[in-house]
């Protein structure tokens, strides 16, 4: 047997072509060859990255490109014979190996539309241990885990689940907020193209613990792949009786359906994707009510991100100990970090927190890919801090980046050599935020577009203490007036790349001109 | 209460709708007030005689939260919450009026005025021009940048014009045609700087499914939205009198 991975990363790598040419070339010399189409280990600069179990575990081999396919079969890969490509044991790639997957356990093994081999692989046994609890006792063992959200806010799961559970309401729902818009991220995609099963394994008990009774996935329209392989997994577990009526027998029923996102950003917080998913347009809504107590159709529920419930059914499987063991301080668990930008080696590292930005950048990312020194590292998505190169032994934890005026957010790292002009990178920060805002409020509205051309001025050169001092102001006001947070937060990267690189600006050298307020 | 309230002080706009829940007291700027749970903070506060600026909120709508002018400081909260869409709670104790809350409401109208005629921000007269007033905030330091003054004029409508010039985007025309009319004929059309009130798919107001009923030009705090009688002298001018 061969795999091939079918994620969309390796099939824009031509994945497809290299599965198409092994089928050919294995007619041609008359050998049965069954072809397993699995997902990707996030492995990216290997992509396609083909494996092969032996007796001795999977030996992979990548990048493949089609023609080399002949010279595979040459050297005998369908043993794990040795070729130029030969990567040896997969377990064994140090970037793998050295990896905590309790979410990603599955990625790139499994067949992702498999149910046996989901079950095969300890699929179901979280959910099947929820179900045999009382629903309260669910809660209390996630909140028992420290799991926070993974959406961006942090916010502590089990706190929303009580919440929702102890709100009296005649429909309640769940809400998977898949809608993945930081720059950099895809562990969302992951886990619904590599592991369906997972995700809707974890969102069923959201809906156990929390008395709802109907959920949507809300996915970003960037993600066909994930759409299809969430609904083909979907009709599986209700042909299996895990989802639908009377959940295998008991007294509890939930369904769920697969909603496509509205293509803006602002619709993957969470209030704007409650309008969106009722048709209307993605505009924030101001919190209090919190979603928690009226959200979609004015009913309880629970918005959860896709990694959050991806990591519920190992902590109903091996208990809240055993996840809370992972982690350092208020940071408890596992994060799956998208390495991306400048480095060598681009792609998925779920590791427990308390990792620093060293360890990911240049152990698992083997440093930058041109070969220059790292100059800053924007953490968090578009609206996360940038960090310069003397903070890399900062540990991936919420509140050590917080201390920093920084977030660990989806967990997306861009790595950026010292080509970089930090001056265009806050300039995009606030372009990005005038074209995202979802233009409700006047700070974000008014004020991105500013910023922009505030930034502007002072790298022309003109005014530039006046107009340094109006942004120091400007962020300000979008900081603590801003409804929500996009405009609340755009002022981060532009406020740490002012801190770290002013020069960059053409702005003197010491960290805060003594003359600004 | 709500009536009660009213005949008192006829003229007041307490910023949000009345709820009838039961009473709750507050201090606002040490001022004790008690009004009906689920009222805004905003709402108590007009009560108490210590009324916060606003310009997206008034009471003939729900909240909408999205012009930023109302924000309190609340002892024992973190941040600025705006007034309007924060509910009172019993023995809050809320702050209208701190430095810090003058210089983020500063900053706010700074932005305001960094996109609206300048020759239309003295001597104009519209709740903004109050807000204006009150602040004491009448210029901005953003320099040119991009605006939308050379916005067209529509003045399909024989009863009223829309100036996209002044319209400070506050949605309040949008949701009077909602909620007080009934009509849906009004919307905010484009994301961020783009935002705008259009009329159904971008028509004129004649050819859209506006009624003429003028909820929006009633609801609107800029004159962005004006009744053309007004002007007869022909329209530009902020102040009908030198027109
Ligand atoms: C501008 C903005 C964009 C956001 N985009 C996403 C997103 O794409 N996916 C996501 O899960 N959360 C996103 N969030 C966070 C959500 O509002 C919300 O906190 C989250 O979905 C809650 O789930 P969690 O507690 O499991 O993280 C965004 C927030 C903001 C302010
Ligand atoms: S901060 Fe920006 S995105 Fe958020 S409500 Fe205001 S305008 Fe909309
Ligand atoms: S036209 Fe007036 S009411 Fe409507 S959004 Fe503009 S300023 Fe507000
Ligand atoms: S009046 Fe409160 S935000 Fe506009």
């Amino acid at each position: 047997m061969v795999c091939v991975p079918r994620d969309s990363t390796a099939l824009s790598v031509g994945a497809d072509a290299v599965a198409a040419a092994i089928a050919a070339e294995a007619v041609r010399r008359g050998l049965p060859v069954e072809i397993k189409r699995t997902s990707s280990r996030g492995l990216f600069w290997l992509e396609p990255l083909v494996e092969v179990p032996t007796a001795a575990g999977a030996v992979g081999y990548g990048p493949v490109e089609p023609e080399e396919v002949p010279g595979l079969f040459e050297a005998g890969f369908l043993q794990g014979g040795r070729h130029s490509r030969s990567l040896g044991p997969v377990a064994q790639i140090p970037f793998l190996a050295r990896q905590e997957r309790l979410i990603f356990g599955r990625a790139g093994v499994t067949d992702p539309q498999s149910l046996a081999e989901y079950q095969a692989h300890g699929g179901l046994a979280g959910l099947r241990r929820a179900l045999s609890m009382a629903p309260a006792a669910v809660v209390d063992e996630v909140h028992a885990s420290g799991l926070r959200g993974r959406g961006g806010a942090a916010f502590p799961t089990g706190i929303k689940w009580r919440t929702v559970a102890g709100a009296q309401a005649p429909c309640k729902y769940v809400a998977v907020n898949a809608d993945e818009g930081d720059s950099g991220t895809y562990s969302d995609r992951m886990v619904m193209e590599g592991d369906p099963f997972l995700l809707l394994e974890g969102m069923a008990i959201a809906a156990y613990a929390t008395g709802a009774s109907h959920g949507y996935i809300y996915v970003r329209s960037e993600y066909p792949h994930a759409v299809a392989a969430l609904e083909a997994a979907l009709a599986t577990l209700r042909a299996a009786g895990w989802y639908g009526a009377r959940v295998q027998g008991s007294d509890f029923s939930f369904d769920a359906e697969v909603r496509v996102g509205a293509g803006a950003y602002i619709c993957g917080e969470e209030t704007a994707m409650i309008e969106s998913i009722e048709g209307k347009r993605g505009m924030i809504r101001y919190k209090p009510p919190l979603p928690a107590l009226k959200g979609l159709f004015g009913m309880p529920t629970v918005v959860n991100n896709v990694v959050s419930l991806a990591s519920v059914p190992a902590i109903l499987d091996r208990g809240a100990q055993f996840y809370a063991d992972y982690g350092m301080g208020r940071s408890r668990g596992t994060l799956p970090i998208q390495l991306a930008g400048n480095v060598k080696r681009a792609g998925l590292v779920e590791k427990a927190f308390g990792v620093t930005l060293r360890e990911l950048i240049e152990d698992f990312g083997g440093g930058t890919r041109s070969g220059r020194p790292v100059r800053a590292v924007q953490v968090g998505g578009p609206l996360g801090a940038y960090f310069d190169a003397s903070l890399l032994d900062l540990p991936l934890d919420y509140e050590a980046l917080a201390q920093h005026k920084g977030m660990a957010g989806h967990g997306g790292i861009v790595v950026f050599d010292d080509t970089v002009d930090m001056a265009e990178q806050a300039r995009y920060a606030m372009a990005f935020c005038a074209i995202e805002s979802c233009g409700k409020c006047t700070p974000c509205r008014v004020g991105s577009t500013r910023g922009r051309e505030l930034i502007e001025r002072i790298v022309r050169g003109e005014r530039p203490r006046e107009n340094h001092a109006q942004l120091l102001k400007l962020c300000d006001v979008m900081e603590n007036a801003s409804l929500c947070a996009l405009g609340g937060m755009a002022p981060w990267p532009v406020l740490s790349a002012l801190k770290y690189f002013p020069e960059d600006f053409g702005l003197p050298s010491e960290r805060q001109p003594a003359h600004v307020v | 209460m709500w009536s009660e309230l009213r005949a008192l002080r006829e003229d007041v706009d307490y910023g949000t709708p009345p709820r009838d829940g039961e009473a709750v007291t507050l201090t606002v700027d040490g001022v004790p007030v008690t009004v009906a749970a689920g009222s805004s903070v905003m709402l108590a506060a007009a009560a108490a005689g210590r009324p916060v600026v606003k310009l997206c909120a008034t009471d003939m709508l729900e909240a909408f939260g999205s012009c930023r002018v109302c924000l309190v400081e609340i002892e024992g909260r973190r941040g600025f919450p705006a007034s309007c869409t924060t509910p009172v709670e019993p023995g809050m104790a809320v702050r209208t009026d701190t430095p810090r809350l003058a210089e983020l409401r500063a900053g706010v109208m700074e932005l305001y005025l960094s996109d609206f005629p300048a020759e239309d921000v003295l001597g104009g007269w519209s709740e903004l021009h109050e807000v204006i007033a009150t602040t004491g905030v009448s210029s901005h330091r953003y320099g040119p940048g991009e605006n939308h003054l050379a916005a067209p004029v529509d003045d399909s409508n024989p009863y009223f014009l829309f100036d996209p010039a002044k319209c400070i985007v506050c949605s309040r025309c949008v949701r009077a045609c909602e909620e007080v009319q009934g009509t849906f004929a009004l919307t905010i059309q484009g994301r961020g700087f783009e935002s705008k009130v259009v009329a159904s798919q971008g028509e004129p107001f004649l050819d859209s499914e506006c009624v003429s009923c003028g909820a929006c030009v009633q609801a609107c705090p800029t004159q962005s939205l004006v009744e053309k009688s007004l002007f007869e002298g022909g329209y530009r001018s902020a102040d009908p009198a030198q027109a």
